[in-house]
């Protein structure tokens, strides 16, 4: 286990912060806002309004090989590693950057790597890694996270299957050109035997996709498939074995969250600090106070246990060791308690202020709530956990 | 093969060629050997043990050679901590207030004559040391030194009380915060010395706690001598020293959540041995969150000193490490031993008697009892939690002091 950046890394997340403050600060996520208020009249933003995200942000990101970053070199990746993919989701995470680099990258592209077949990885990962494709994963269908309750059903036909159901809290959902959905093709419905992984065209006749309006801005979609008619190609992996698969890849994806999650937490963390050594009220600095202070100081010791975490499980990954598992649900959990608290305390210490839209500390906190509820909130992890630990 | 690998090979294969088989496993904390004029070896394998690893350096292995220990780097240091741990190997020698903080401190402050005079004789464990810090009146408020020491021309003469002294009752020597100069501001005036505690005017009264145990004492000090070159560091310097010393002090605090207590001290094990599993999960699930949190919360840690270690390796020093370190640890220890009462019932909450029978308890629930009583003690020596958030809030999050003539809030 690595717990220091190397040189390489290290540059790649200077590269990252100075990319993102310039091109995607804050004020770039209060653009997209805009999507749940009157649009101007030929406002220059309406596409990426409508897309969630900046195209042009995202083919700049593509060329600088960040789609590419944990994509084997055969497949036109940079193999560079999870650390690496690490950084720069975690400068993404200090503005709130919105882009497909975590449902794309993390979640579609995971599946395909983990278990395609090598037609499909040849097809699909080179235009991952240019940034000409966009995927997404539909898993969810319910309201909290519940990975082996699937309902949604793909029945076998002569020549491939008919899918039918309905998801919900799909990342990236209603802008993705590709799906990769998760179904059951035999078994019960809380059983991990018998989910199998397809590939869907996301315009495909019966794909019926709806973005939701979200808490945080970004983009989330509810998608019915109405008797979607697949060819066998589509399968991803062996027919009602892709769950460990599906695990290993919400694994990855958890840990890589939880790198986004560091970010904004430190960016809280800083601001509020800084708040609290400017702010003057009866006559000092609020910073001075001593019921702030140690509030402040445990927030730190949080905001390191939560870097030591999330470093400790991408070097997992990158080492491929068998702890990453439990590690994920380590880090899942602690950076969203972290995020929790930091956010909770970033608002309620920078009073008045802290409650208005014109502050961004409010966007992060909306933010936070979103990402405590992606792949697992708290109990779900604690649960695992204590269940991976044998008790 | 790389240099490091080739020394864990060779450390590896003498701790298994060299420690006795009685040396490996748990110990109960009075069988590791301490040292000093007072202490016994509790077997000839513990003495044998100690001989052993005295004799390849190992028991201060990162000390340099001249002074008793084996030269060892920091990485070849962790190794040998890996490796004793690995195989379950006491430590030979108790990491006490010598070898764990005065030591570290002389090598930093000390001139060679001080090094070369007491350093060696803390490796080979003939000399306990104790600290001297606190007093009645100075507690978390540690720069409030009161102890005087007056300049007597060739020697200091002492006068004072110091309190909360770890094992004072069984310590050869003590190092001292005293005051030299009572007329300057309250961290300027105060020097750091060295006093021998076998001479007339230092008495030692031990203080019973909660948990049962009497480990700290009070000492006074009446018209005690030390000689002159018994000062470390600058006169009326004292309190960088001490300071620095204090850091040492909260790493090994931290450190302290590693101190083997049995079996009991293994949350889970506890758990599935006095609540039980019910289809592979603790059957009262309430509990079973708060032992996956707690050990979430230790593996963090974990993780987190590992990170401190590297980082250090590669010259980057966390000026947070050692507060938070001691702050959540100690905190954590607390909460575990909390926890514990809570998945054993009625079979934590036995206490040891002189005349009455309480053989309906095992040894090892006795002693779950009194550590968890002694835990309300970590939290508060070596610097209270509140002192550790203070110091975290000033010192590495730069928040402001209180400006004068505020006004009340």
């Amino acid at each position: 286990m690595t717990m220091v950046l190397t040189e390489a890394q290290n540059l790649l997340k200077d590269t990252a912060r100075d990319f993102i403050q310039s091109k995607a600060p804050v004020a770039a996520l209060r653009q997209l806002r805009e999507y749940y208020k009157d649009l101007p009249e030929g406002s220059c933003n309406a596409a990426a309004i409508e897309l969630g995200y900046s195209q042009e942000l995202w083919e700049q990101m593509s060329e600088l090989g960040w789609a590419g970053i944990v994509i084997p070199e055969a497949y036109g990746g940079l193999e560079f590693g999870y650390q690496g993919l690490g950084v720069v989701l975690e400068e993404c995470g200090r503005t709130l950057a919105a882009s497909p680099l975590f449902a794309t990258v993390a979640l579609g592209a995971g599946c395909i790597q983990e278990i395609g077949s090598d037609e499909q990885k040849q097809t699909l990962l080179p235009k991952v890694a240019e940034g000409r494709t966009t995927l997404a994963l539909a898993l969810e269908e319910h309201p909290r996270h519940t990975p082996t309750r699937i309902a949604t059903c793909a029945e076998a036909t002569d020549d491939g299957y008919t899918l039918k159901g309905f998801k919900t809290f799909v990342l990236d959902g209603h802008c993705a050109d590709q799906l990769v959905v998760v179904a059951r093709t035999s078994g019960g419905i809380e059983e991990s035997e018998g989910i199998s992984l397809f590939l869907v065209d996301a315009n495909a006749p019966g794909v019926r996709r709806s973005r939701t309006a979200m808490l945080d801005s970004r983009n989330v979609a509810r998608i019915v498939f109405d008797n979607v008619r697949l060819k066998s190609e589509a399968l991803i992996g062996m027919e009602g074995q892709g769950y460990p698969a599906l695990e290993t890849v919400l694994d990855r994806a958890r840990i890589l969250l939880a790198a986004e999650m560091l970010g904004g937490v430190q960016e809280c963390f800083e601001r509020t600090i800084e708040y609290l050594k400017e702010r003057e009220q009866f006559g000092t600095k609020i910073g001075s106070f001593q019921a702030l202070q140690h509030r402040a100081a445990k927030m730190l010791t949080e905001v390191e246990l939560s870097q030591a975490a999330v470093m400790a499980a991408l070097s997992a990954l990158d080492e491929n060791s068998s702890n990453a598992r439990l590690l994920a649900s380590l880090v899942k959990a602690r950076l969203n308690d972290t995020f929790e608290l930091i956010t909770n305390e970033a608002v309620q210490m920078h009073g008045g202020m802290g409650v208005t839209d014109e502050l961004d500390i409010g966007l992060f906190l909306k933010r936070a709530r979103v990402t405590m509820q992606i792949l697992g909130d708290s109990s779900y992890h604690r649960d695992r956990y204590a269940s991976l630990s044998g008790y | 093969m790389n240099e490091l690998t080739e020394f864990r090979q060779q450390v590896r294969q003498w701790l298994e060629q060299n420690c006795p088989v009685s040396m490996r496993g748990a110990a109960a904390l009075d069988e590791i050997y301490r040292g000093g004029s007072r202490e016994t070896f509790s077997s000839d394998e513990a003495k044998l043990w100690f001989e052993r690893m005295l004799d390849k350096g190992w028991t201060a292995p990162g000390w340099p050679k001249q002074y008793g220990g084996a030269g060892l780097s920091d990485p070849q240091v962790k190794v040998l901590k890996q490796e004793m741990k690995r195989l379950g190997c006491r430590a030979p020698l108790e990491a006490g207030q010598g070898l764990a903080m005065l030591g570290p401190a002389l090598l930093e402050f000390g001139t060679e004559q001080q090094k070369l005079e007491h350093l060696p004789r803390i490796a080979r464990g003939e000399v306990r040391w104790c600290q001297g810090y606190s007093e009645p009146g100075a507690g978390s408020d540690l720069a409030n030194v009161q102890c005087r020491a007056k300049d007597m021309g060739d020697h200091f003469l002492i006068n004072g009380t110091k309190i909360w002294t770890s094992n004072a009752d069984v310590a050869d020597w003590i190092f001292c915060l005293v005051r030299t100069d009572p007329d300057a501001g309250k961290q300027e005036g105060i020097s750091f010395l060295l006093v021998d505690m076998a001479q007339p005017g230092v008495s030692v009264k031990p203080i019973e706690l909660i948990s049962g145990d009497s480990d700290f004492c009070q000492v006074f000090l009446d018209d005690v001598r030390a000689e002159k070159h018994n000062l470390i560091g600058e006169i009326n310097q004292g309190w960088t020293v001490g300071k620095r010393l204090l850091q040492h002090e909260r790493t090994l605090m931290s450190e302290i959540g590693d101190l083997s207590m049995g079996a009991a001290s293994d949350l889970p094990e506890c758990a599935r041995l006095y609540i039980g599993l019910e289809n592979g999960k603790l059957a009262e699930s309430q509990l079973r969150m708060r032992v996956a949190q707690s050990e979430m919360n230790s593996q963090v840690l974990q993780l987190a000193q590992r990170k401190a270690f590297e980082e250090a390796k590669s010259g980057r020093v966390n000026p947070a490490a050692t507060s938070f370190f001691k702050y959540y640890a100690t905190e954590q220890q607390s909460v575990r031993y909390e926890l514990m009462l809570a998945l054993m019932g009625e079979r934590a909450l036995g206490w040891e008697h002189k005349r009455m029978d309480v053989s309906s308890f095992e040894d090892q629930e006795l002693s779950v009892t009194r550590n968890w009583a002694f835990s309300k003690a970590l939290t508060i020596a070596g610097g209270s939690s509140e002192i550790q958030l203070n110091v975290i809030a000033k010192r590495v999050l730069g928040l402001p002091d209180r400006t004068e003539g505020a006004n009340k809030s």
